[in-house]
């Protein structure tokens, strides 16, 4: 057998790849926006209701990749993405101070909230604070589920260890199950552990999980939401003017509006809070 | 127990209101994971013949990486796909990351070595005398090679199916490579990760259910044409 008896076979097979390679369309990238975002925004179902109105007011079509805001953030500054809609303050503020983002933004805010069991082994429901609560569940050795993905969430947590004066890496009560917020939560459920999550997410699963809110309401338990240009100075091929239409979406009077009803009429309460065009400080931040 | 019960009745729901978003996905899933099984049919089976009926140097090594290659994990498949598609990537300027033609890319390299380790095991299992026969015998090199195939049918369409439910069933680089896009890259697998993940089980269970029928379809049609006339 020859090879070259078959290259008549191979040949309009490789067309056939190629051709739909090529229909892709490439003409039309300026039509596309990749946003990188939290798995908050996504699970919650927020994006569901934002994303097909803004494709239907600018004729883009949105790519939407639902990672943690780590990992959106690392996708800016290779400029992998056009517009980030995040939530993690401190790595925030050091991709904009390397000019990987213009034009950063308030969007929103909800807080975070220290789920757990009702049977409370660790007995922080009511603690003062969301700290004393970490260093109570490091005391007796209760099971704490970590994000462990870098994402916004992780980083307010680890935060939170870090003013506890605890570093639980590594112990055996602490397990990081490096999945968003809504497979954290089912795990942290199914073991009956505790975990740091976003009242968005944990309000949208509620009735599945069985677990309760042990400790809200404090400053530092803050959740704020950022929309990010990346540079189309630093990445040529970034979509700037895309980018800029999502994130002035996202700010505009009626989107704003939307975001302060959403969720109100299905889980009781608004599930964030909009704060376009107010001081950080106002916020608390 | 409940929630597979509440699964199968919301499956049923979906499948019979003919749910808009569920069609979209069940249809995406079955062109994607289509037109990777059919390309690599084209590249495996007639890579897997050559190499199969040829002899040159190197071809032990080679099989040995295609063999290798039928295990290939699908999440480094679309960790490598994903580096090669990114706008600033060797491939960057095909601009097609976040796309189902760069599922089908991914799909198609992962069912490739399936397909082509099946072939070249089923053409060399044919008894090494029936080339010389069929040749002495006053048969072309064409007609040869048409009645080799037809004789190893059986293993081939095994292939196929073997190929189709690598990539059908596969999430790991659907997920990476097509992002999990709402309405454009969203596929039964990839919606049926994020559905669990939202807690919304009996939805995960439903789309799960539609994937299995899917699957189940498409392998009893593929059956019946290799089991219609058995050779002897």
């Amino acid at each position: 057998m020859s090879i070259s008896k078959l290259r008549s076979l191979f040949t309009p097979l490789f067309a056939l790849l190629l051709l739909s390679l090529a229909v892709s369309p490439v003409g039309a990238a300026s039509r596309n926006l990749i946003l990188a975002t939290t798995t908050s925004t996504q699970d919650s179902g927020l994006l569901d209701l934002l994303i097909p109105l803004f494709e239907k007011e600018s004729g883009l079509l949105v790519k939407t990749i639902a990672v943690g805001s780590g990992q959106a953030m690392k996708m800016g500054e290779k400029g992998e993405a056009d517009v980030l809609l995040v939530h993690s303050p401190e790595a925030e503020k050091k991709f904009m101070t390397g000019e990987f983002g213009v034009n950063r933004r308030l969007v929103m805010h909800n807080d975070f909230i220290l789920v757990g069991p009702s049977a409370d082994q660790a007995k922080i429901k009511g603690a003062k604070s969301s700290t004393t609560a970490f260093k109570q569940i490091a005391a007796t050795g209760t099971l704490f589920l970590s994000r462990g993905d870098n994402s916004g969430t992780h980083a307010k947590e680890k935060g939170i260890w870090k003013a506890a004066g605890t570093n639980p890496e590594g112990e055996k009560w602490y397990q990081q199950t490096g999945l968003g917020m809504g497979p954290t939560l089912n795990v942290a459920a199914e073991k009956k552990g505790y975990t740091l999550t976003d009242r968005g997410t944990y309000l949208a699963m509620k009735k599945n999980l069985g677990l309760e809110i042990l400790v809200e309401g404090e400053p530092l338990l803050l959740n704020v939401y950022h929309v990010i240009e990346v540079n189309p100075a630093k990445w040529p091929k970034v979509n700037g003017g895309a980018a800029k239409s999502f994130a002035d979406f996202m700010v505009s009077r009626k989107v704003q509006e939307l975001i302060g009803r959403f969720g109100a009429d299905k889980y009781g309460s608004p599930l964030f809070f909009p704060d376009a065009g107010k001081k950080p400080e106002t916020v608390g931040l | 127990m409940e929630v597979l019960f509440q699964g199968i009745r919301e499956a049923l729901r979906l499948l019979f209101t003919l749910d808009r978003e569920v069609l979209t996905i069940t249809l995406l899933s079955l062109k994607v994971s289509g037109i990777a099984t059919l390309l690599s049919v084209g590249l495996g089976m007639g890579g897997g013949t050559v190499v199969a009926l040829t002899d040159f140097p190197g071809k032990r090594l080679l099989v040995s990486i295609v063999n290798t290659g039928m295990g290939l994990p699908p999440v480094v498949v679309g960790l490598f796909v994903t580096i090669f598609l990114w706008r600033n990537g060797p491939l960057g300027y095909l601009e097609i990351l976040y796309t189902p033609t760069a599922m089908v890319l991914a799909q198609f390299v992962i069912a490739s070595p399936i397909v082509m380790g099946i072939t070249i095991a089923a053409i060399q299992n044919l008894p090494p005398d029936l080339k010389l026969q069929i040749l002495s015998l006053g048969a072309t090199r064409s007609q040869m090679l048409f009645l080799l195939l037809r004789e190893a049918r059986l293993p081939l369409l095994a292939a196929v199916m073997a190929g189709f439910g690598g990539v059908i069933s596969e999430v790991g680089a659907s997920i990476m490579v097509g992002g999990n896009i709402k309405g454009y890259t969203r596929v039964l697998t990839t919606a049926t990760v994020m559905e669990s993940g939202k807690g919304n089980f009996d939805t995960a269970i439903a789309l799960g259910l539609i994937l299995l029928t899917l699957c189940f379809g498409i392998n009893y049609l593929l059956t019946v044409v290799q089991q219609r006339e058995r050779p002897r």
